[in-house]
């Protein structure tokens, strides 16, 4: 849900519902590392009630866009961690099964 | 005619300057690659930004600098862009088991770091023991206890190949429910006995009790609990490995003569949000890479004074000839800032500086023995995946 003024749509609050710190967080540091955001933040409304409020303000573009791109973002950036990752334990599994062979 | 002539030369300046633009690929680019941008912060300020610094009262400095415009007075550009995080984010395995891991995730934002360790704990599906149906229980343990205990058992089960339960929970079926059967007895005569979880028997072709049903006719076959399709075990994408129970000697109840416990357990899909026992992981955690400075050089008994000052041996001393003796620091990953080195006074504090840098995190995950910990730590990351898919969605 996007609360926006027609007039300015640079400028707004998205409502993410079941959502809680772990994507928010994540998002609105995305979001700062976009030049053409001027100012995010997020904020729980209240403890008991499962939704976030992310505010975004750009330079000039449509705040929505520039959220998309912000998990877009995100996404491309978790899945070069997975990779990463997968490379790692390939290699870890690779050099310790030889060291394994060594010792026998 | 002067002034006209002045103002198109400027309106042709300004497109060649776009051409350029348009040739260096974004504008970004462009104004990075001018000579007259420093794309480095000054000495100190790129300690305050990357470091952590522990003094005796507080840590300081701990903050992220998040905000790409962070240093636009000094004109160094603080965005963070893809290509450059691919370039310096580094994992490096330390130690991987079957239900342990430890990995260093270098060049990333606490955000992020901390999004898969909340995910991790809390977001990651694994089945565990939801429904528990008791025929017969007088042991000293109470029903609710019992189920409870149940429940926190992990169990062998890859949840990916399982559905979420439908709300109401009648549905029950080979796709979302393994059914346990636990019936042991101790028989008068007998020493008392110990119910491990190895009497927990799999029962692949689903439920054998029969449920109480008044209006069903008497030729056709008794209800049970669950509506299994076919066996589990028949099933092509359930692996070789039966589904089972992960410890088997992890106690569930004591028994004395006389006394039984028959009961059926039935275990569904879930996440950690819901109840702790559907949590993968028994810890997720990450801790920041300790970074010890000796800020002047500590000699002879002074350095052995800092050497016994550290409880889990980070300092050394090394011979620097001539029968003088100094400090360095050897294992600085070991540190646990106790900041026992720097008590004792502020030329404490000057001699030695204890940091911890920003961007480094020492991950460790235990997993529970549903999945093993590199692939708890993938799936925590798909999640992360799937929540900004869903924010796309949702704004498209
Ligand atoms: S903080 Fe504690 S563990 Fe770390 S170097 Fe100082 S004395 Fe050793």
């Amino acid at each position: 849900m996007e609360h926006v003024s027609y007039s300015d749509q640079s400028k707004s609050t998205f409502s993410l519902a079941d959502e809680d710190h772990t994507l928010a967080n994540a998002v609105r540091f995305t979001l700062n590392q976009d030049p053409r955001v001027t100012f995010s933040g997020y904020s729980i409304p209240h403890p008991s009630e499962n939704r976030v409020n992310i505010r975004v303000q750009t330079t000039g573009d449509p705040a929505r866009e520039v959220l998309k791109d912000a998990c877009q973002d995100l996404m491309l950036t978790c899945q070069h961690v997975r990779s990463t990752l997968d490379k790692a334990v390939s290699d870890f599994k690779l050099n310790n099964t030889g060291k394994d062979m060594d010792t026998k | 005619m002067s002034e006209v002539d002045d103002s198109m030369s400027e309106v042709e300046e300004q497109e060649e300057l776009q051409r350029k633009k348009e040739e260096n690929g974004s504008g970004l680019d462009y104004i990075l690659s001018l000579e007259s941008v420093p794309s480095k912060l000054p000495p100190r300020l790129e300690e305050l930004k990357t470091r952590v610094f522990c003094k005796s009262d507080a840590p300081v400095h701990t903050d992220t600098i998040q905000y790409s415009g962070a240093y636009a007075a000094l004109r160094v550009d603080n965005s963070l862009r893809l290509d450059n995080f691919c370039q310096n984010f580094k994992i490096e395995l330390i130690r991987l088991t079957d239900d342990d891991m430890e990995f260093d995730m270098i060049g990333i934002d606490p955000a992020l770091a901390n999004a898969f360790r909340r995910i991790l704990i809390s977001e990651v599906p694994t089945m565990a023991i939801e429904r528990v149906y008791i025929a017969n229980n007088t042991s000293v343990i109470q029903d609710e206890v019992l189920s409870h205990r149940l429940g926190l058992i992990p169990i062998r089960a890859d949840p990916r190949l399982f559905e979420y339960p439908d709300t109401t929970g009648t549905d029950k079926n080979e796709k979302n429910t393994i059914v346990f059967k636990l019936h042991v007895r101790c028989e008068v005569g007998q020493p008392r006995i110990t119910v491990k979880t190895r009497e927990l028997e799999w029962l692949p072709h689903g439920s054998e009790l029969h449920s109480e049903d008044n209006n069903r006719d008497a030729s056709s076959k008794p209800r049970t609990f669950t509506s299994f399709n076919c066996s589990q075990d028949s099933l092509p994408e359930f692996p070789k490995s039966p589904i089972g129970i992960k410890d088997s000697d992890i106690i569930i109840a004591k028994l004395g003569p006389g006394q039984e416990i028959e009961l059926e357990a039935h275990a569904v899909k879930g996440i950690g949000k819901t109840h702790a026992k559907w949590s993968p992981v028994a810890t997720a955690w990450y801790r920041m890479l300790p970074e010890v400075v000796l800020l002047e050089e500590v000699k002879d008994e002074l350095a052995e004074e800092l050497k016994n000052k550290c409880p889990v041996g980070v300092f050394d001393i090394e011979d620097i000839g001539k029968g003088k003796r100094r400090a360095t620091v050897a294992r600085p990953r070991a540190c646990t800032l106790c900041r026992e080195c720097i008590r004792g006074g502020k030329e404490w504090e000057d001699r030695v500086s204890l940091r911890r840098v920003k961007d480094h995190f020492i991950f460790t995950i235990e997993s529970t023995g549903a999945l093993p910990p590199e692939e708890l730590f993938t799936e925590a990351v798909k999640i992360l995946e799937d929540k900004c898919e869903r924010v796309i969605m949702e704004l498209s």
